[in-house]
C-alpha cells in the first residue's frame, strides 16, 4: 500500500477554514444574526472562530445567553469577562424571570435544560434575530447527526427533521419568510476531540471546571453531581470530594463531572481521545429522558 | 481509532448511496463498528433496542438511524453525517437514504463528497436506483466511486456472480462517465473486506473498502489542499472587511481586504488578477490570517480550501459577489447559462418561471428559458418534456439578469455548480451544473448525456 498523502493543510485548518467560510456567508446575507454564547467549550470555540472570520474588524454581531439559573458560578464568570475583553454585546435571557412570573413552571425533577425554549425563542422575537449561530456538533447526538448546517425554523422555531432543504456543496441557502430564522452550525463537522485539539492549537481560554480540580459530588444516576445550591444529595446520597471535570457545561442540576487527572488541555486531549463512552451519554442526564429526547425537543425549537 | 491521530491527518468526505435494503446502514454501522469508532453507551443503547425488538444479533443500522420515523419504519429519511478516523484520515461520512422519494438527499451527500460508497445487493444486482446514483456520481463529477456488492454470503461469496454483477456495473459506469469506479466484495452484516480482508474471499486479492477509503490516490481527491491548487485562481468576494474606527488594533484603522474562501488555484503576493464582473486588473499586495499561535499572520500565499484576506494594489470599488480571478485565466462573466439540473423541489419547474441562481458567493435573478429533456434513467437518454418533477435530472437553459463568473462543470466544480432558490419562499429549487459552451450539447463526452438535441 501507497503511504497516505501529507499536507500542510490538515484536518483541522479545513474544519477551521469551513467554520469560517460558514461565519462570512451568513453574517453577509443576513440582517440580524446572534450567537449563542452560554460560556461552555463550543460556545468558546465558536467565538474565537467569529473573530477570525471578521478579523482585523470586531465581531459584527451580539451574543446571547439563555440562562437558566442553575449554572456554574464559575462558567457565569468566565462569561462575562469574555464578552467585555472582545467588547460585545450580551442579550441574556433568563428562566428564572419565566419562572418568576409564572409563564414557566419548575419541573419535577428540577431540571431546567427543557424550559430554555421559550425564553430562547422569545429571545429571537424580540431581538428580531434572524440568523442564530449555535455550537451544536452532529457528533454528539444521532437527532443533531441529522441536521443541516444552515438549518430553517418556522415562526414556532420548529424544526422539520423530515422536510429539510437539501445543502449542496458549500452554497449556502439561508433564505426564510418574515417570522421565520435559521440555525447556523459551523462546527457540524467537528467532533469532541476536534474541538479540544483546536483548543489546544489555538491556546484558547476556557472556565477552569473543564480541567481537573477536587470538588464535592455525590453520585445520582450513575453521574457525578456537584453539591451546589440547586443540586442538594438526596438522604441516601453521600458526598465525598473527588479530583473531576466537566465535559459539557450545562445545568448544575443534571450535569455529571467525570473523574479526571487531566488538569492541562494536552491531557484532556489525550483523556477525549481514549475515552469509551460519549459526552452525552457520560454527563448529560437530560438526553436520557426518551430515546428520542433531543429530537423532540429540537423540533419545538430547543437547539 | 481515534487516538492515532497524526497531526497530519486529511481529511476525506464520503457520501453512501444505495437502494432501499441494500444495507447501507449496516455497512456504515460495521465501518464504524469495526474501525472502533463507536463509543460504549452507543453500543449499549444499540444492543439494548435490538433486545427489546427480539432480535438474535445486534443490528447495526440502529447506530445511524437517529429520528423517530426512521426506527419506526425501519428506514433512513435523511442524511446523517457520521464521523470516524484512522491514523491517516479523518472521514466525514454523509449516509444518504436511498428511498427514491429522497434522491434529493443522495445528490445533497455526493455534492461535497470526495469518495461515493455505493452499496448493490449481490442478489439483485444492477437496479434503476443503482443507475439513478451513478448518474447522480457522474453528473456531480463525483471524484471515486466505490461500489461495495453487498450481501456474499447470501450467494455463498460466489465468485461468479459477484464477477457478474460487477461486470455489470462496470458497464453502467462506463455509458455514464463515471471516472474511477472500484468495485469490492463485502457482506456487512459480518463484517466481510469491510474494514478487515475476509477469509471467504480468497479469489479477492484487492483490498477491504477501509484500506481503500484510506489510501484513494490524493490526485483523485480534488479537496482542500490538494488537486485544486494548481488551477487558475478563483476567490468569491464574501466580505469586504473595512474596519476604520472597530478595528482590534488602531493599526488596522486604514485596513481594507476582501474575505473570502480560495475555491480552487494558489493566491500569491504579487500576482495580477482581474475582478470580476467589471474587468478591472490589480496585483495582491497581501494575504492576511488572523493571528494564531506559531503561524503568521501575513502570507506569500494561500492555496485552495483556505478562508483567507486578499489586499490589492488598487483602490476598487469590490462588493460581496464579485470574483478575484487569476489575470490571465479568468471566467467570462455570461448572462446566459445551459446547465444540468437536478430538481429537489416538490412543485414542478416549468419554462418561464423565475427563481434566484446563486453561483458562489452571489445570487443573481433568472428566467427559465427553456427545458431541452430529461433524462430516462433506465435507457440513460434523454426525451422531451414539459416540466421536471421531483428527482428529475434534465437540461435547462436560464437567462440571467446580471452576470455571473459561471465556468464548465467539467473543468471546475467551483466554478460551475449553483443553487436555483425560489424567491418567495426561500425552498432549494435545484442543483445546477453548468454545460461546457465550448462544446455544446456535450455533458460528458463518453457518455449517454451526450445529448444531440
Amino acid at each position: 500500500m501507497r503511504d497516505p498523502p501529507v499536507s500542510t493543510f490538515n484536518h483541522l485548518d479545513a474544519l477551521e477554514s469551513e467554520a469560517i467560510h460558514i461565519f462570512r456567508e451568513t453574517t453577509a446575507e443576513l440582517e440580524r444574526p446572534v450567537l449563542l454564547f452560554s460560556g461552555g467549550k463550543d460556545s468558546v470555540v465558536m467565538l474565537h472562530l467569529a473573530a477570525k472570520a471578521f478579523w482585523p474588524g470586531p465581531i459584527p454581531f451580539p451574543v446571547m445567553h439563555v440562562d437558566t439559573g442553575h449554572n456554574f458560578p464559575e462558567v457565569i464568570d468566565f462569561r462575562d469577562r469574555t464578552v467585555e475583553r472582545l467588547g460585545l454585546r450580551l442579550v441574556v435571557k433568563s428562566v428564572q424571570d419565566y419562572i418568576d412570573d409564572g409563564r414557566l413552571t419548575e419541573r419535577r425533577d428540577g431540571t431546567r435544560n427543557p424550559l430554555q425554549t421559550m425564553p430562547l425563542l422569545d429571545g429571537i422575537a424580540e431581538n428580531r434575530f434572524d440568523a442564530v449561530y449555535g455550537g451544536g456538533r452532529r457528533d454528539e447526538e444521532k437527532a443533531r447527526a441529522k441536521e443541516r448546517i444552515v438549518s430553517l425554523r418556522d415562526e414556532f422555531g420548529q424544526w422539520d427533521p423530515r422536510n429539510q432543504r437539501p445543502e449542496l456543496w458549500n452554497l449556502y441557502n439561508a433564505r426564510h419568510r418574515p417570522g421565520e430564522h435559521v440555525r447556523v452550525f459551523p462546527l457540524s463537522n467537528w467532533t469532541e476531540l476536534d474541538v479540544w485539539r483546536y483548543i489546544e492549537r489555538e491556546q484558547i481560554e476556557l472556565p477552569s471546571l473543564y480541567y481537573a480540580h477536587e470538588r464535592e459530588v455525590f453520585a445520582r444516576d450513575g453521574m457525578w453531581l456537584a453539591v451546589g445550591p440547586v443540586s442538594q444529595p438526596r438522604e441516601e446520597e453521600q458526598v465525598i470530594t473527588k479530583q473531576v471535570r466537566y465535559r459539557t457545561v450545562g445545568d448544575m442540576s443534571c450535569t455529571g463531572a467525570v473523574e479526571s487527572d487531566a488538569t492541562d488541555v494536552s491531557d484532556v486531549v489525550v483523556e477525549v481521545a481514549a475515552t469509551t463512552l460519549t459526552e452525552r451519554g457520560a454527563t448529560r442526564a437530560d438526553d436520557r429522558i426518551s430515546e428520542a429526547a433531543m429530537e423532540d425537543r429540537k423540533k419545538e425549537g430547543y437547539f | 481509532m481515534s487516538s492515532q491521530i497524526t497531526e497530519n491527518a486529511t481529511l476525506l468526505r464520503l457520501a453512501t448511496a444505495g437502494s432501499v435494503d441494500d444495507g447501507k446502514s449496516t455497512l456504515v454501522g460495521r465501518l464504524l463498528y469495526d474501525s472502533k469508532s463507536i463509543l460504549a453507551d452507543q453500543l449499549d443503547a444499540v444492543e439494548r433496542v435490538s433486545k427489546e425488538r427480539g432480535l438474535t444479533g445486534t443490528d447495526l443500522a440502529l447506530l445511524t438511524d437517529g429520528l423517530r420515523a426512521e426506527r419506526e419504519q425501519g428506514i433512513t429519511i435523511d442524511v446523517a453525517y457520521r464521523y470516524f478516523a484512522t491514523a491517516e484520515r479523518t472521514f466525514i461520512l454523509a449516509d444518504c437514504p436511498g428511498h427514491v422519494q429522497y434522491t434529493r438527499n443522495t445528490v445533497t451527500g455526493a455534492s461535497t463528497a470526495d469518495v461515493l460508497v455505493l452499496l448493490v445487493d449481490v442478489r439483485r444486482g444492477v437496479l434503476e436506483q443503482t443507475r439513478r446514483h451513478l448518474a447522480v456520481a457522474a453528473l456531480l463529477r463525483v471524484p471515486h466511486v466505490v461500489v461495495a456488492v453487498n450481501k456474499l454470503d447470501l450467494v455463498d461469496f460466489s465468485q461468479d456472480r459477484y464477477d457478474e454483477v460487477a461486470a455489470d456495473i462496470q458497464q453502467v459506469g462506463k455509458e455514464l462517465g463515471v471516472e474511477g469506479l472500484t468495485t469490492i466484495p463485502v457482506s456487512a452484516l459480518d463484517g466481510d473486506n469491510v474494514v478487515d480482508r475476509s477469509s471467504r474471499t480468497p479469489w479477492y486479492d484487492g483490498p477491504s473498502l477501509l484500506e481503500l477509503l484510506v489510501t484513494i490516490e490524493p490526485q483523485a481527491i480534488p479537496s482542500e489542499g490538494s488537486g485544486r491548487d494548481e488551477l487558475p485562481l478563483r476567490f468569491g468576494v464574501q466580505y469586504v472587511l473595512r474596519p476604520q474606527q472597530g478595528a482590534v488594533s488602531p493599526e488596522f484603522v486604514e485596513y481594507r481586504g476582501y474575505a473570502g474562501q480560495i475555491a480552487q488555484g494558489t493566491a500569491r503576493v504579487g500576482d495580477e488578477v482581474v475582478v470580476l464582473p467589471s474587468g478591472r486588473r490589480t496585483r495582491i499586495v497581501g494575504i492576511d490570517i488572523a493571528p494564531a499561535p506559531g503561524k503568521e499572520s501575513s502570507r506569500t500565499e494561500a492555496r485552495a480550501g483556505e478562508s483567507v484576506n486578499l489586499r490589492l494594489a488598487d483602490e476598487i470599488d469590490i462588493t460581496r459577489g464579485e470574483l478575484i480571478a487569476a489575470a490571465d485565466a479568468a471566467p467570462e462573466p455570461v448572462t446566459e447559462v445551459d446547465a444540468m439540473v437536478s430538481w429537489l423541489a416538490d412543485t414542478p419547474l416549468r419554462i418561464g418561471q423565475r427563481v434566484l441562481l446563486k453561483h458562489s458567493t452571489r445570487t443573481v435573478q433568472a428566467i427559465v428559458r427553456d427545458l431541452e429533456g430529461r433524462l430516462d434513467l433506465n435507457t440513460m437518454t434523454p426525451e422531451p418534456v414539459e416540466h421536471l418533477e421531483l428527482n428529475d435530472i434534465g437540461r435547462v437553459r436560464l437567462k440571467l439578469a446580471s452576470p455571473v463568473m459561471a465556468e464548465s462543470y467539467q473543468t471546475s466544480r467551483p466554478g460551475g455548480a449553483f443553487l436555483l432558490v425560489d424567491a418567495q419562499q426561500g425552498l432549494t429549487l435545484a442543483a445546477g451544473m453548468v454545460n461546457d459552451p465550448a462544446t455544446p450539447g456535450i455533458v460528458h463526452p463518453q457518455s449517454a448525456f451526450n445529448w444531440a438535441i
